[in-house]
């Protein structure tokens, strides 16, 4: 067609092939020597692999610093610095997943999601029995604990960033001091004023109980989120003769709808895995259940508690299992956030 | 339009003319529906604006112009009720449309923004909407009913000269569009609701010369239905698109207003030397 060569894409900023295999090279090394170090010395486990590499990487830098300038010898110094600090806030997490998952993934068959507990003792093999009525239990109290507390948080919000009455800062100190509220005086809450006054532990008392705990959650994250709205938005609607409640919920609302599935996903995160209150409010029970307002109801937390309380071999490794679910549930919601977060920025 | 329209109705609909203390008396069958009586703007204890009276004659384009800080953006901001988002704002005075004051006792702001349509500095489509849902957004917004949704698209999206452009793609999101068609859009959306008066706040100082031409373009052919008024700090764009001008000044106190006239006059040969300077360029 034309006599013009197109030339070969390249990316001229990012670092050469050749020298990132090297640094790759030299990473593995290093890693390597460390492992010596940890067989060989009193360094001993993760910690101690981490620590010498930490050692080894520094004096790696000081030798190979020798040919740098004073700036470059700076810059690799920071950046180390920068890496080891990341790691070591990673870490944590990192071995928590790893134990709850060592330690939970025996149990994991489908016989867990598929059954519940009603004809399987604690003590019974793994291949009997599951966690399905905990697992529906925790669903369906974070359910109506949604249901109840996102339209309440998202107000809260819209109430701060758009209507900013008279009340304000009420609301927004309340919001703060609820947020320090303990669980467990959440649960204590719900157990006097409903639970006790009714037929005892139920769903819907749990779900009062992580309602409460997830409503500050729900209403200070919305707030930031409507924060995020440009000013020009709302005026734009103001303009075109719209009254406010019908720019927020038309324009306001709508432009946020990503941020406000994360908040609604931070909320059922914060609570999921809230132990404490439910052991008042919602007890415990070996049976798959569906009625939120009568008898008592199994949820995850409680599942793991009880049967570490039991403490024998296989009710601690069920417990584990359920640890393991749980996580898998909180990851899962994460990974869903983001989905549906991404689809909305066109 | 052809330009001989636009004088013969210049001189069919008289001049307005005014300065900082008194109005001079238009004819009365020209006189289109809006109008400012001795406003100030104030925000706080700052005063923005002293002493403004204007007439805006229908179907014509007023273009406000002068330094920055001389309050032209604060007074049009007046014009449809917009000046009191900013918590510290006040006023004083009358904007009177169809003789009515907009800020008298029991007027419904919502209702005056409807007729008194406002195009921003900044393009702001709605982002969470497509470009049809953009130019239907403030019929949705305020209640109204629409017959005839696709008609109406294409209706505003062509005045607003967008149409030819998006057609293919109207449910494409609002921000994929460049700079000065999501400054058309905006333009097409503000006409959806079929304003009386559509104020203009510097709409092209984001625009590259292309865009700018299309919405000079734009301007004069809505000046055939509806009442424009442009804020502008492009000298050239005031005189290529209005039919009147108003000079504000602010000399270290409020801003107000020097002179205001036929955009001819007030080129070749205004009344009070400032405005002269500042036309030609020696300040501001």
């Amino acid at each position: 067609m034309s006599g013009i060569s197109i030339p070969q894409p390249t990316r001229p900023w990012q670092r050469k092939r050749r020298e990132q295999i090297r640094s790759g090279a030299t990473f593995t090394a290093m890693a390597i020597l460390a492992f010596i170090v940890v067989l060989f010395t009193g360094f001993a486990g993760f910690d101690g692999w981490a620590i010498s590499l930490f050692i080894i990487s520094a004096i790696v830098l000081l030798i190979k610093g020798r040919k740098l300038s004073q700036k470059e010898r700076k810059n690799a110094f920071i950046q180390l610095l920068i890496a080891s600090a990341a790691t070591l806030a990673f870490l944590p997490w990192l071995s928590i997943f790893a134990s709850v998952a060592m330690k939970g993934i025996a149990g994991l068959r489908i016989n867990f999601i598929t059954s519940d507990m009603r004809t399987t003792v604690p003590d019974d093999e793994m291949n009997m029995g599951g966690a399905l009525h905990a697992i529906v239990g925790s669903f369906m109290m974070v359910i109506i604990a949604s249901i109840i507390t996102l339209p309440l948080g998202i107000l809260s919000g819209v109430y701060l960033t758009e209507i900013k009455g008279r009340f304000t800062f009420l609301v927004r100190f309340v919001v703060q001091s609820m947020s320090g509220v303990p669980s467990i005086v959440a649960g204590l809450f719900v157990f006097t004023t409903y639970v006790s006054a009714t037929h005892g532990p139920t769903a819907f008392g749990g779900a009062l109980a992580l309602g409460i705990l997830m409503l500050p959650t729900v209403a200070r994250t919305s707030e930031e989120v409507l924060k995020l709205v440009p000013d020009e938005l709302r005026s734009a609607g103001y303009a075109l003769g719209a009254r406010q409640w019908r720019t927020t919920l038309m324009v306001v609302l709508p432009t946020v709808r990503s941020g406000l599935t994360t908040v609604a996903v931070l909320g059922v995160a914060r609570v999921i895995g809230e132990t404490a209150p439910l052991l008042l409010t919602a007890g415990s029970s070996t049976a798959l259940r569906f009625n939120p307002i009568h008898g008592q109801i199994a949820s995850l937390p409680i599942y793991v508690f009880g049967l570490l309380q039991i403490g024998t071999e296989y009710a601690v490794n069920r417990a584990w299992t359920g640890a393991l679910v749980l996580m898998i549930f909180v990851f899962g919601l994460f990974i869903t956030a983001r989905k549906v977060g991404g689809k909305d920025k066109r | 339009m052809k330009a001989s329209t636009v004088s013969q109705r210049i001189e069919s609909e008289g001049k307005i003319m005014s300065n900082t203390s008194a109005v001079l008396e238009m004819p009365e069958q020209s006189f289109a529906g809006l109008e400012t009586r001795g406003v100030h703007a104030w925000f706080g204890n700052h005063h923005a604006l002293s002493d403004v009276s204007l007439q805006f004659p229908a179907r014509t384009v007023t273009g406000l112009i002068g330094p920055s800080g001389c309050g032209k953006s604060t007074f049009l901001r007046l014009l449809n009720r917009m000046h009191e988002f900013i918590p510290s704002a006040a006023m004083a005075g009358e904007v009177l449309l169809h003789g009515q004051d907009i800020y008298g006792e029991g007027v419904d702001a919502a209702a005056i923004r409807l007729k008194v349509g406002m195009v921003f500095q900044k393009p702001n489509p709605f982002p969470a909407m497509t470009i049809r849902e953009n130019v239907v957004s403030g019929l949705k917004l305020a209640h109204i009913k629409i017959d005839n949704e696709d008609d109406l698209v294409e209706n505003c999206l062509s005045r607003a000269g967008l149409w030819k452009e998006v057609k293919d793609r109207l449910n494409a999101s609002g921000g994929s569009l460049s700079g000065g068609q999501q400054q058309r859009l905006c333009i097409a959306r503000s006409l959806a609701v079929e304003p009386e008066v559509l104020l203009m706040d510097e709409p092209c100082s984001a625009l590259d010369p292309g865009s700018t031409l299309r919405i000079e373009e734009t301007i004069k052919e809505l000046a055939e239905k509806i009442t424009v008024v442009i804020v502008t700090h492009n000298m050239q764009q005031a005189s290529r698109v209005s039919d009147y001008c108003a000079f504000f000044l602010s000399d270290g106190g409020p801003g107000a207003l020097v002179e205001a006239d036929q955009t001819r006059k007030m080129f070749t040969n205004p009344n009070d030397s400032r405005t002269a300077d500042y036309v030609q360029g020696k300040f501001g």
